[in-house]
């Protein structure tokens, strides 16, 4: 339970998948400037890597690593390479499914999340859960808890900087530093801070 | 002929990707801690917008359109499966460095930007020049902010030591800060700073007007 819980701790804090990694950096400036919006994103980052990161997790173990075939009488088959592929293709399926399913039963938040779905397809912070889930050789366990607490890692900081931001508006930039620029600088402050959670360790 | 030109020049830098369009800043920064990373990295962004470019705009008036998201992401994976095993082949250390974000060239949103932006509407050789353009300024972007890390983080460019180190007996204390994963925002921020300063029309719009003093100095104190 103890490993379980230093996972999630790590990969919220230490390991954040926008700050140390920067993964999903292009949704993550884009959809900041609204604390609402950005609140939304990120809990739709999380349902969706908690399940996709699993998912792939099955797919790499049971099909594509290096003789993961031997149930299927094909012990000598490495379909790794094929990775990529199916992952993206996972990802896709699962968003779109999460999309039907969510318009069908639970419309009030669908009609809060549904802009940004498609939008999660393309983001890098998700294929990226799940390669770093192949690279580290994580089990099924260990990929839920990893999931979840990337995505979580995430939305807290994309929650913060979309807080930052609307104070922000109200400052006195130099012109050709407004917008994506102070935006820049002010992630790298984060990053910063986020940095000192590096010598944690539980 | 001009337009052919036009296409590889302005994604340079007048209408750079990373600095004005925001696309596919996810690698740029993760992968510039040393420039020959930074040199593979490049190269294999290219190459996959430029092929994945041609590839899309020559099946563009058959792809329906409804999973045209789907068929063009099929393109670009298979792209990078073709640079990931190239690069496990030849270069294992520097793949082993680049570790996911070689893979991560899919989700990065300058290909998939272009690919649905430009290609499904332009005819295959302007898509590809413009895939060349295209990854040159995610390039350039990507060598100036490596360029300014190796050099005063390790003090080397290319692994051949610049400046020589206290460490093997120099003057120069290497600046550990730059190596670190804040150093790559900063300097991007500065580097948007600059090209913003030289070309106006960039600059973003305020959101939120401040109003001019409207009493006079004299009067204030």
């Amino acid at each position: 339970m103890e490993h379980y819980l230093s996972l999630f701790v790590r990969s919220v804090f230490i390991e954040n998948m926008a700050l140390a990694f920067f993964l999903g950096m292009c949704t993550f400036l884009a959809i900041s400037k609204k604390i609402q919006a950005a609140i939304g994103l990120g809990i739709a980052v999380i349902v969706v890597l908690t399940l996709t990161v699993p998912v792939n997790n099955l797919i790499y173990t049971y099909l594509l690593r290096d003789g993961a075939l031997a149930w299927a009488g094909f012990p000598d088959v490495d379909l790794s390479f094929l990775g990529l592929l199916s992952y993206i293709g996972v990802i896709a399926a699962i968003v779109q499914i999460m999309e039907m399913f969510l318009d069908k039963f639970v419309p009030a938040l669908y009609s809060a999340l549904g802009v940004f779905l498609p939008l999660i397809t393309v983001n890098c912070a998700i294929m990226g859960g799940s390669l770093f889930m192949v690279e580290r050789d994580y089990n099924f366990t260990e990929s839920v808890v990893y999931g979840a607490g990337a995505g979580t890692g995430w939305a807290l900081a994309i929650t913060a900087l979309a807080g930052i931001r609307e104070k922000l508006k109200y400052s006195d930039v130099p012109e050709g530093l407004r917008g994506l620029g102070i935006t820049f600088i002010t992630v790298g402050l984060m990053s910063l801070g986020f940095m000192s959670f590096g010598g944690i360790d539980l | 002929m001009a337009t052919m030109k036009e296409a590889l020049t302005s994604p340079i830098f007048k209408n750079n990707p990373i600095a004005l369009q925001i696309l596919g800043i996810c690698s740029a920064l993760a992968v510039t801690s040393s420039m020959k990373v930074t040199l593979v990295m490049c190269i294999s962004v290219i190459f996959v917008t430029a092929f994945s470019n041609l590839a899309v705009s020559m099946i563009r008036n058959h792809i329906p359109g409804a999973i045209r998201i789907i068929v063009q992401m099929v393109i670009i994976a298979s792209l990078v499966i073709v640079v990931d095993q190239v690069l496990k082949a030849y270069a294992y250390a520097i793949s082993k460095q680049l570790s996911v974000f070689v893979g991560l060239i899919i989700t990065n949103c300058i290909v998939m930007g272009r690919a649905e932006g430009f290609a499904m509407k332009n005819p295959p050789l302007a898509s590809f020049i413009d895939g060349i353009g295209n990854g040159l300024g995610y390039s350039v972007v990507l060598f100036s902010v490596a360029f300014v890390r190796e050099l005063l983080g390790s003090g080397s460019l290319f692994g051949i030591e610049i400046l020589a180190t206290i460490n093997n007996g120099g003057w120069y204390v290497p600046n550990g800060l730059l190596l670190l994963p804040p150093s790559a925002f900063f300097l991007i921020g500065f580097f948007i700073w600059i090209l913003r300063s030289a070309d106006k029309e960039q600059v973003e719009e305020e959101e939120f007007k401040i109003t001019k003093n409207t009493r006079s100095v004299k009067e204030a104190f």
